[in-house]
């Protein structure tokens, strides 16, 4: 197959795997899934590089979910930096993060794109983001089957041997129905899934320790069985997770701020502490299987797809 | 005389041709027919010819089919997942609770249709007549619209680009006979883009009467309500008010109740003194509403006595009152 060189098949070469975070409906934890997976392949190994890129234009998450509210980026000759959330760790920063919040002025900006704008913005994301070498890419994606996703693939086309994706879902019959048309998509446009995660199952009362099943509970493994896909485990509810991914203990970065030195230097503290803090909560123990299991189905998954190929 | 139209097929939405090049400039702008993008594109001729343009001649049908319809409300949220149409389906019964009162239930979500599933008829289709498409009736007096009733199974995805996604929302407002409404209540996909924008531009002559927005108390939730309210006061949507939805949750085991998704910056009542917008209730987490919506009965009907209905209720309550209705 004779594949075309492009702006963002250069930028990519550096990078490993890419891995596309994706389900039909929305807010079923598509963000913290692509942070969790994000931080835990960051853990999996002293040097793992990993890339975080949000390509939810007109909501997107992930800046607050990795506390870096507030920053920005900056242009350097070989391209935009991106926003280092381990900046203040030891040794060399190793998970950059992209996002259409880091370019807002403000955090109550609407984006107000139609299609053909939100599609140029994304080519930007993957041919100006200087990445450098990564081992794993994760993309996140907003709901639906709709321009970002068909940008996103026409763009990455060039690269699509070391691309997979995983789709994950909440219990309920109405999260399962868009999962369902998310697995189609991916079925269409010839993407490998790498599994399905089920989020938001049951969650455990703080005072008697009782499960409820908030949003039920099997669906997603029920239908990872009928569709013959890997089923890389269900997440319950986690409030601590919740609780630190919204930041709570955060003071807002005052925007208007003058002492922007020492507003960067807490906030890089703080996000460093993030990693630490992930670690501590129980989702992170059930994460790092889910995390190994991609990490063993990726490089199959990619020699067949090699093998297709050639 | 009776003035016989011509019946307005029913499209199948996976045969339509994706056939808008990639960087269309919009047929609106300046660049329409003289962009790079625009060589090769069927319409490039009608776009770069120098007649001005004129409105979307879609629109004065719009208004005459609009004409009958007293109040248009859009659900919005600029988060997924936080019960739009959970809240959409719940309004759509309370208001069509009243025998007396037409409802109509429009999905603009093309790529995630939900409400056909949380009204339970999944399976139901359009039919088309010579006066439009009727739209399917969950009863009487409450009838509705949606792409999921045009796909031929429940697994088929819509890839769609703006564009054609835009099309679909015009026919739904000009070619659903949607007879004489006193509500029509608009279910949207999450985040602000082609879908809010298509439906704010056709019925911008109509008037829509107000925006609710919904959202859930995470911090996550909120910035993208606020980024929501940002955009109504953009296009010029009066803001009705705030419902907070999956606000604390009782567990059934001990009543104890405990906050899932943890207000971590004053949740939305902060929101609305913020931003002066009115918080119009706070629904708690019920697992017997997710449940309802999956098997598409109403819970209002099935759990009147839960804290969530009384919740649900008073919101609804309070909409009317706001909207200046008895």
């Amino acid at each position: 197959m004779a594949v075309q060189e492009t702006p963002v098949s250069r930028r990519l070469r550096s990078v490993k795997h890419i891995i596309i975070v994706c389900s039909g409906k929305g807010g079923v934890g598509k963000s913290s899934v692509s942070a969790q997976l994000a931080l835990s392949l960051h853990a999996s190994s002293p040097t793992a590089r990993v890339g975080i890129l949000d390509v939810d234009l007109t909501g997107p998450s992930i800046p607050r979910m990795l506390g870096l509210d507030g920053h920005g980026v900056h242009q350097s000759s070989d391209g935009w930096v991106p926003v280092y959330a381990d900046a203040r760790g030891a040794g060399e920063p190793r998970l950059s993060c992209m996002s259409v919040g880091f370019l807002l002025k403000k955090k109550g900006d609407s984006v107000v794109w139609r299609g053909p704008k939100k599609n140029a913005m994304i080519r930007q994301f993957l041919s100006d983001v200087r990445w450098g070498e990564l081992d794993y890419l994760v993309i996140d994606t907003p709901p639906g089957t709709s321009d970002e996703h068909l940008s996103l693939l026409e763009h990455l086309a060039p690269v699509h041997s070391r691309l997979s994706a995983i789709i994950v879902t909440t219990p309920q019959a109405v999260a399962l129905l868009d999962a369902m048309k998310c697995l189609s998509f991916t079925r269409a446009v010839t993407l490998p899934v790498l599994g399905l995660i089920e989020n938001m199952s049951g969650y455990v009362c703080p005072c008697c320790g009782e499960i409820s099943n908030v949003f039920s509970t099997g669906g997603g493994e029920e239908m990872a069985r009928r569709e013959g896909l890997r089923f890389l485990g269900s997440m319950p509810i986690d409030t601590e997770l919740v609780t630190l991914l919204d930041a709570a203990e955060s003071n807002e970065p005052d925007t208007a701020s003058t002492a922007e030195v020492d507003r960067d230097e807490s906030l890089k503290a703080r996000s460093f502490e993030l990693l630490q803090r992930y670690q501590k909560t129980s989702s992170a123990k059930l994460f790092t299987d889910i995390a190994a299991k991609v990490i063993q189905t990726l490089s199959s998954v990619e020699q067949t797809t090699a093998a297709i190929s050639v | 005389m009776l003035a016989v139209q011509k019946p307005v097929q029913v499209p199948n939405p996976l045969s339509v041709p994706s056939n808008a090049p990639e960087h269309c400039p919009g047929t609106e702008s300046e660049l329409a027919g003289k962009a790079d993008a625009c060589n090769g594109c069927a319409n490039q001729e009608i776009c770069a010819s120098s007649t001005p343009k004129g409105p979307d001649p879609a629109l004065p049908f719009i208004r005459e089919r609009m004409n009958s319809v007293k109040r248009k409300i859009l659900v919005l949220s600029g988060k997924g997942g936080v019960g739009k149409s959970t809240f959409t389906a719940q309004l759509g019964w309370a208001f069509a609770a009243d025998e007396q009162l037409q409802t109509g239930i429009m999905d603009v979500d093309i790529c995630g249709p939900s409400i056909p599933t949380i009204l339970g008829i999944a399976s139901e289709q359009v039919h088309s007549s010579s006066s439009g498409w009727s739209p399917v009736y969950v009863q009487d007096n409450l009838g509705v619209m949606s792409v999921g009733f045009m796909l031929p199974s429940s697994r088929d995805a819509i890839m769609w680009r703006g564009p054609k996604k835009n099309g679909l929302i015009a026919q739904f407002l000009k070619d659903v006979d949607w007879g004489d409404l006193d509500y029509l209540v608009i279910d949207t996909p999450p985040g602000t883009s082609d879908e809010h924008l298509s439906v704010v531009q056709y019925l911008k002559e109509s008037g829509i009467d107000g925006a609710v927005l919904v959202t859930t108390p995470q911090e996550v939730a909120l910035q993208d309500v606020r980024r929501e309210i940002d955009f109504c006061r953009k296009v010029g949507i009066r803001v009705l008010g705030l419902v907070e939805n999956m606000s604390g949750f009782v567990c059934p085991g001990c009543k104890t109740e405990s906050q899932i998704f943890r207000p971590s910056t004053g949740g939305a009542e902060r929101l609305a003194r913020e931003t002066g917008v009115e918080l119009l209730g706070k629904v708690p987490l019920d697992p017997r509403i997710g449940k309802s919506a999956d098997y598409g009965v109403s819970f209002l009907d099935e759990y009147p006595e839960s804290p969530a209905s009384t919740a649900y209720l008073d919101i609804i309550e309070r909409l009317k009152e706001i909207l200046g209705d008895p």
